[in-house]
């Protein structure tokens, strides 16, 4: 039954893509991504119910395995995921974007669910290298010059950050394999503890991270990700903003719960504060001369992998739970926010910044959604990035890393009056807002006079599903219980 | 087989992939670096086998004809077929450092291997482990021609060099890793080549010409 709930996301994926290509009805080519989120978000939530800490679950001779922290990340791809391609699905227009389109969705989503599930660093890389195959022609998708460039160096990038990553995983096996037990599975590395070289061990460890830094846009390897999440198709920017970068995060904590027992933490956390401050400065200076609303979201996701990158610096159970909350919110709220931005553009043909005014008044269904999504991605309370984001510079202060977080609020309050800024002067952007803006040029041509005083409520699209992840992010922070127990268990899977 | 002749093939097959990288460094023409990549496969190929051999593993063997399949005649193929065929052949024509200095570089790379694999040299004295230093520098190298290249079929050549590196040094330290996780790879490092040659051709048509140096519409 367990093995069922596991392989589900992957055999769904192949049988979707399958009855795509050998010409499914068109329905079914619209609706197929959608039906694969629900499948994996369905799996997700079976297996948080059936795991425990003491009656794991495993398929395929131990490849996949599925602790409380692959059930959660499973189950945030599924939720992402629902929200992203669900609410993106045009309502109209029952076939948008060709064959290619959905089959390649529903792969990069069953990619996703292999990525969380394995209990290999081999099969996880092959999985992450997986999704960027996936998304190489999602990415360019449009088939304009400036989509071609995106995905030409999205896949060179990400294809040799990863590459790094594969001679960490290499170095790491021929480590065990010299002590004896040749393992890439986490599990039997964490249970038989084989004696392995301490100088090999740190050269893989810092091998693997660099490598899935670059996947997860850690400056100083992020310059691919604001092109390729701003050129993708909303829906697929929001999956590759909202939960592809998450995916990589985990590879970096699993990385980190194998070599951490071996070198200890100094120089995984020395790496991932660098990478982290580092992230959040270069997220925080380009977002204030940002002039696309696309790229304007995109860096955002490079400044919350700071974030998480802080968190897994720290360590410890509350910071790893705090970033585990962070995932989740961050997820529901970047899809809500990309898939709105699609609207926008559907709307007023145009993601420039400076195209955009009055979006409030005038197209009250598409700019509420961005707007209350960007109000959950700024850590306004109550949604769940408020407490994620005090949780983490909590735990930091108790590691001792006082002046690390003393910065990290620093700049996080820089990219927060920025993007609070941007955004309002898209949404509110009266004149005198507009003026002290960068953007104020674009004002007169916006038709403000035009615009109606009951405003456009149509959307492009479904309204449901970014209600529900909107909700879920605002409840989540507050919701103890359950949930926060599901949160501890997961980050006691890989901190102690 | 007895162990000299053993560590003479692995040496052998080593020396075949350090010269192979050097010269694709040195030489221009893209179709010749083509020719030399599948030098390189052949190489790698070579050296599974006679792992393969040493250690009496069937495994091993299989995965060096697929390394022979994959690394020396497919993915040399599909570079082939990103190059024109009808026009005069291309060359890499801007480089950013000039071939002199890239074989300084190059030389510099290959200490600089030598230098950061003594961790591994501790694992073991076996001749095997003794040539990873060549796997090293092979990958730095790559990230050379990666860096310094501006034609998209010599960024393609030089990710795969840089896999190649990897791969050596997966087989010299650990006769590879396990079989499930070769294949998957292989797979990868085949669909990644294909996408780039699709894209290629896409960028051939949307640009008029290869050269890399071109894509800068994005940028902040």
């Amino acid at each position: 039954m367990t093995s069922i709930l596991m392989l589900a996301p992957v055999l769904a994926a192949l049988a979707l893509a399958a009855s795509c290509a050998w010409g499914g009805p068109r329905a079914l080519l619209c609706w197929a991504p959608v039906a694969q989120s629900a499948v994996v978000l369905g799996c997700g939530l079976g297996l948080i119910a059936v795991t425990s800490p003491d009656r794991i679950p495993v398929a395929v001779a131990g490849l996949l395995r599925a602790d409380a922290l692959s059930a959660f990340m499973l189950t945030v791809v599924g939720a992402v995921g629902l929200t992203a391609t669900w609410a993106g699905t045009a309502r109209e227009d029952l076939n948008p974007a060709g064959r290619a389109y959905p089959i390649l969705v529903v792969l990069f989503l069953g990619a996703m669910s292999t990525a969380v599930l394995a209990d290999n660093l081999g099969i996880l890389w092959v999985a992450v290298e997986a999704t960027t195959i996936a998304t190489a022609f999602l990415v360019g998708h449009h088939r304009s010059r400036r989509a071609l460039e995106a995905a030409w160096k999205y896949v060179v990038l990400g294809s040799v950050g990863v590459a790094i990553a594969f001679l960490g995983i290499v170095l790491l096996y021929a480590a065990t394999r010299a002590a004896g037990s040749p393992s890439l599975s986490w599990t039997t590395l964490a249970t038989t503890r084989p004696a392995l070289d301490a100088d090999l061990v740190g050269l893989a460890a810092a091998l693997m991270i660099l490598g899935f830094a670059t996947k997860a846009g850690l400056a100083p390897m992020h310059s691919w990700l604001p092109d390729a999440h701003s050129q993708a198709p909303a829906p697929v920017s929001g999956l590759m903003s909202g939960v592809l970068l998450s995916v990589a995060f985990y590879a970096i904590l699993r990385v980190q719960a194998v070599a951490a027992p071996v070198i200890g933490e100094s120089l995984m956390r020395g790496m991932l504060l660098v990478a982290g401050l580092g992230s959040l400065a270069v997220a925080a200076l380009l977002m204030i001369a940002q002039q696309d609303l696309k790229r304007l979201l995109a860096y955002s996701s490079v400044e919350h992998m700071g974030l998480l990158a802080l968190a897994a610096g720290i360590g410890g159970r509350l910071a790893i739970s705090a970033a585990l909350l962070h995932v989740l919110g961050h997820g529901l709220a970047k899809a809500s926010c990309f898939v709105a931005s699609g609207w926008v553009l559907e709307a007023e043909g145009s993601t420039r910044l400076a195209d955009l005014r009055l979006l409030l008044a005038r197209r009250p269904g598409v700019a509420t959604p961005l707007l209350v999504g960007v109000g959950a991605l700024l850590g306004l309370p109550p949604f769940s990035l408020f407490f994620s984001e005090v949780a983490i510079v909590v735990a930091g202060v108790g590691a001792g890393l006082g002046w690390v977080m003393v910065a990290a609020l620093a700049l996080v309050l820089t990219a927060f009056v920025v993007l609070a800024r941007h955004v309002l002067s898209i949404t509110l952007g009266s004149t005198e807002l507009g003026s002290t803006g960068l953007g104020s040029r674009g004002l007169g041509s916006t038709g403000v006079e035009t615009a109606s005083p009951a405003g456009d409520w149509s959307v492009p699209g479904y309204r449901t599903p970014l209600v529900l992840a909107l909700v879920t992010t605002a409840v989540a922070g507050v919701a103890a219980g359950p949930f926060g127990r599901l949160l501890a268990e997961a980050a006691a899977v890989v901190a102690s | 087989m007895s162990p000299s002749v053993f560590a003479q093939l692995v040496g052998l097959c080593a020396a075949v992939l350090l010269l192979s990288s050097v010269l694709i460094v040195w030489r221009r023409s893209l179709s010749a670096q083509v020719r030399l990549l599948a030098v390189q496969g052949w190489a790698i190929a070579g050296l599974v086998i006679v792992l393969g051999l040493e250690e009496r593993s069937v495994e091993l063997v299989v995965v060096g004809l697929l390394v022979l399949v994959l690394k020396g005649l497919v993915l040399p193929r599909v570079l082939r077929r990103a190059l024109p065929q009808d026009a005069a052949p291309e060359r890499e024509e801007t480089p950013l450092i000039n071939t002199t200095a890239a074989l300084i570089a190059t030389a510099l790379l290959t200490m600089l291997a030598y230098l950061v694999s003594a961790p591994l040299r501790g694992l073991d004295d076996a001749p095997a482990v003794a040539a990873v230093p060549v796997g090293i520098a092979m990958a730095l190298i790559g990230f050379l021609i990666l860096a310094t290249r501006t034609h998209a079929v010599s960024q393609l050549i030089g990710f795969l060099m840089l896999d190649n590196g990897i791969a050596t040094v997966a087989f010299l330290t650990a006769s590879g890793v396990p079989f499930v996780v070769e294949l998957g790879v292989s797979l990868d490092i085949l669909l990644v080549v294909l996408i780039l040659q699709v894209l290629t051709g896409r960028i051939r048509t949307q640009f008029g010409a290869l050269d890399l140096s071109e894509l800068t519409e994005l940028r902040d």
